[in-house]
């Protein structure tokens, strides 16, 4: 067991303990705290794949940008703690089978699928992730879908306004 | 690192993102839960990108090959904060309206 291998598990019990500890929390504030613990231990994954491009604008625009977005909204509303009302035990037993009974079901067909055994993810090496090829392929290939995407911004910041004012 | 554990990382925190819509009432930690399950994706393409991107590096030394599921992601992402801002006017409003996020109160559709 080398170090890579020690750094994956650390991470994803991280990023597993902290997105159950976003369910648990009562306090939404403690859950966009948690979430934001789930992104960084996220992008620890992505640098361990190096991905650098990815880990860095995953933690600027999610934990940067996204979680202060909601962590604004939850103070202007000032939400109490105990303002959400429960919802029935039958109600949150049953989601929990749903989810449980998704979880294992995906599993066994990971398990038993033959196309994926003995694949490996190469680890801290190949240069795909980093800016440069990014920057060429998103550039050249892209460069479409990256115009667009910016329209979708526009229309985006226009519709937040207008529900907003209303 | 074998890709079935990324695959069950993955599959562990998109699963609990589903309990998390299924389980809570709050709209914002409902909306969270999405953010959760996108992430999730996020991580796995990118995962299939490196296994991808490893099976091409046999064959050639200089390839870019799996470079296409990195800039999903860089969409993904965009599409996100877009969704996010406009998702989070919605629940701003509705609070305006019924003083409250509980998913439960928006069954006037229903009638």
């Amino acid at each position: 067991m080398n170090t890579v291998d020690i750094l994956f598990y650390l991470l994803s019990a991280f990023a597993i303990v902290s997105a159950t500890m976003v369910l648990i929390s009562k306090n939404p504030i403690h859950s966009v705290l948690w979430l934001i613990l789930v992104f960084f231990a996220i992008s620890g994954h992505y640098i361990l794949l190096n991905a650098q491009f990815l880990a860095i604008v995953n933690i600027i625009v999610y934990a940067g940008a996204i979680m202060v977005l909601f962590l604004f909204v939850i103070m202007l509303m000032n939400i109490k703690k105990d303002a959400e009302p429960q919802k029935q035990l039958l109600v949150k037993l049953t989601g929990v089978i749903a989810g449980g009974s998704l979880l294992t079901l995906l599993i066994a067909v990971v398990k038993q699928t033959a196309q994926i055994q003995n694949k490996q993810v190469l680890l801290k090496e190949g240069t795909i992730g980093l800016i440069h090829p990014l920057g060429k392929a998103l550039f050249s290939d892209y460069v479409i879908p990256f115009e667009i995407s910016s329209v979708l911004f526009l229309s985006a910041m226009v519709g937040a306004v207008i529900i907003g004012k209303k | 690192m074998s890709i079935q554990y990324y695959i069950i990382l993955c599959l562990t925190l998109f699963s609990i993102g589903v309990v998390g819509v299924l389980t809570r009432r709050n709209a914002i930690i409902v909306f969270m839960c999405i953010e959760l399950m996108l992430n999730a994706v996020n991580l796995l393409l990118v995962a299939f990108s490196k296994m991808y991107h490893g099976m091409a590096l046999q064959n050639a030394a200089d390839t870019t090959a799996g470079i296409d599921a990195q800039i999903f992601v860089f969409f993904i992402m965009v599409v996100a904060a877009a969704e996010v801002s406009v998702g989070l006017a919605i629940i701003v409003m509705m609070y305006r309206n019924t003083h409250s996020v509980d998913i439960n109160f928006l069954n006037r559709l229903k009638n």
